[in-house]
């Protein structure tokens, strides 16, 4: 390891607990990176230098005196839909452009608890709405892998940061495969908590009964060691149970695929898969069968409707959540608002991008007077299909095994068709449906164009104990 | 379930959205698109499934009733785009109001 900005979670904890370096010096390596490569990047939108130091300092401090929070030092970039005190927190969007932050959601609550410094904020599609980071308003983040491609999104500045080494780790979301698929185009591990699993309280509401925050990191280690902060019952979001938090550390501690059965949902494995994501698929396939674990196939027979189910409910949530930026009480106001019908209207035409404005639309026409039964309705039936295939598949496999994306990371501009962009989520919808919990990890890189592209395991809802064992198992499967 | 033919001014102006002309001629054929691709699910047999309406069900997720301190004044309106002494800044709402 030749640079600090270089190490994970786990490596920084460990470097600073020997006391080989410390908080302040691992910090100032991640900012000089920062100056180093954002430029090109892009990853990050804004960086609180003068914060992360303070924080960085008071870790040391801390530490000298005998402090040991699990995360103490270690800087983590931060979505910029997630609320940190005194920072901006835009969601890429115009409309909240100078928005300060008021308070601290509740992962970062949790994370500062834990010891971490968060000053980096990390670029996003606008509110999340997108698979390639290109709808952010606010700046264009290139993959690390490759500058002419899309990091993937929405979560692409948090893929782009872990994965060029501009961060040791960092939060994103993920409603529909917002962490999993940049996380699989930017060669980091992305993991999706169960639905409930983390609170949402201060992170800026997508579609409510789909989101949720998870770790990006750069092992299955280090995700654990995030998703143990993060994870638990907050009062302030109804939707978190009481449900005890496994020790999650101890879940990736010696994790070997002996024992396990892994599903194949044939349904995954269609024609329109790029010939190099197969043949990754493939071989991950073939290393966990090396490592002991028992392959079996399965079938979810509702995937085929799930996009469809996804494309009705996620608009519909977004369109009702969305109401809130009206240019009363924060973000931008138009100047041109003599009425309050105006004020909104205008407020909201010139504050918001086109896939949000496309979105909005959507959602308020499935949710309209004599449509709603036919599309949110009816979606929300079909969704309990596809969660009962899930259901069924978990009474005969421990985890199921899936490419992430149909693709690699393509081109920025390439794909300009609104529908062809959603395709992009095929995989990843159905399980964030069903609110289970699941992850992309790395599984290699295509031949010529040297892509990384990752596999998705999903186990079943509050499992994130086996899926991170399955995840680790496979980290060192290939390394072998 | 015949293809609708989603009236984008008219949702827009549901949704509180000014739409140019441009955006709605762009929108109109790209959200045809969608909606005719989500109709897929109108061949779904779903009598007698129930909704799923959240990742996961849970029921009377009560906490203790009692007060709690709120966020402070300033802080709320610290980023208003218009305030008024201790209020929100608005324009005038009720007809025949004096303003």
């Amino acid at each position: 390891m030749s640079e600090l900005f270089e190490l994970g979670v786990k490596g920084a904890v460990d470097g600073m607990s020997r006391g080989d370096f410390s908080s302040v010096e691992l910090v100032d390596s991640v900012i000089a990176r920062y100056h180093a490569k954002n430029g090109e990047i892009g990853a990050y939108l804004t960086f609180d230098e003068e914060g992360a130091r303070a924080a960085a300092k008071a870790a040391d401090a801390a530490r000298a005196s005998g402090g040991s929070a699990p995360l103490l030092g270690v800087p983590i970039a931060i979505k910029d839909l997630i609320n940190v005190k005194g920072q901006p927190c835009t969601c890429a969007s115009k409309i909240l452009e100078g928005y300060v932050s008021p308070y601290d959601a509740t992962v970062i609550k949790n994370l500062k608890a834990a010891g971490a410094v968060c000053a980096g904020r990390v670029n996003m599609d606008e509110f999340a709405m997108g698979s390639s980071t290109e709808n952010s308003a606010l700046g264009v983040t290139r993959n690390p892998y490759d500058l002419s491609r899309v990091p993937g999104g929405s979560s692409g500045g948090s893929a782009a940061a872990v994965g060029g080494n501009l961060c040791i780790a960092a939060l994103g979301t993920d409603t529909g495969g917002s962490i999993r698929q940049p996380a699989s185009f930017c060669n980091c591990v992305g993991l999706k908590p169960s639905y409930g699993r983390v609170s949402r309280f201060g992170v800026t509401a997508f579609a409510s009964s789909l989101d949720q925050v998870g770790p990006m990191t750069k092992s299955v280690e280090d995700a654990a060691m995030i998703l143990q902060a993060l994870a638990g019952h907050d009062e302030m979001d109804g939707t978190t149970p009481r449900e005890p938090v496994p020790d999650y550390s101890a879940a990736v501690k010696d994790a070997s695929f002996k024992g396990m059965k892994i599903g194949l949902p044939r349904e995954y494995f269609i024609d329109g898969l790029d010939s190099e994501v197969k043949r990754l698929t493939d071989e991950a396939i073939a290393a966990c069968t090396a490592a002991g674990a028992e392959i079996v196939e399965v079938s979810l027979p509702h995937t085929e409707y799930a996009m469809a189910v996804y494309y009705i409910v996620a608009p519909a949530e977004a369109s009702a959540n969305l109401a809130r930026f009206d240019g009363v009480r924060y973000g931008h106001r138009s100047g041109r608002s003599d009425d309050v019908f105006n004020l909104y209207a205008r407020s909201r035409a010139e504050g918001f991008g086109s896939e949000v404005k496309r979105r909005i639309i959507m959602g308020t026409y499935v949710l309209s007077s004599g449509y709603y039964d036919a599309y949110y309705g009816r979606a929300s039936r079909v969704r309990t299909l596809v969660r009962r295939d899930f259901e069924d598949a978990f009474k005969k496999v421990d985890v199921l095994l899936t490419p992430v994306a149909p693709t690699p990371a393509f081109k920025l501009g390439e794909v300009q068709d609104p529908l062809t962009m959603y395709l992009n989520d095929l995989f990843t919808i159905p399980s964030a449906l069903a609110g289970n919990c699941s992850m992309s990890v790395p599984a290699g890189f295509t031949q010529g164009t040297n892509l990384p592209v990752g596999v998705q395991f999903i186990a079943d809802a509050y499992r994130e104990d086996m899926l991170l064992k399955a995840g680790r198992a496979f980290e060192l499967s290939r390394r072998v | 379930m015949d293809t609708p033919k989603i009236d984008v001014a008219y949702v827009a102006e549901l949704a509180r959205l000014e739409l140019t002309p441009e955006e709605r001629a762009v929108f109109q054929p790209q959200l045809e698109n969608i909606v005719k691709y989500v109709e897929k699910i109108s061949s779904v047999d779903v009598s007698d499934v129930p909704p799923t309406l959240n990742g996961r069900e849970i029921v009377n997720a009560f906490r203790e009733d009692v007060v709690r301190p709120s966020m402070d004044r300033e802080e709320a309106l610290a980023n208003a785009p218009a305030r008024t002494g201790d209020e929100f800044m608005l324009p005038k709402i009720v007809e025949g109001a004096e303003s």
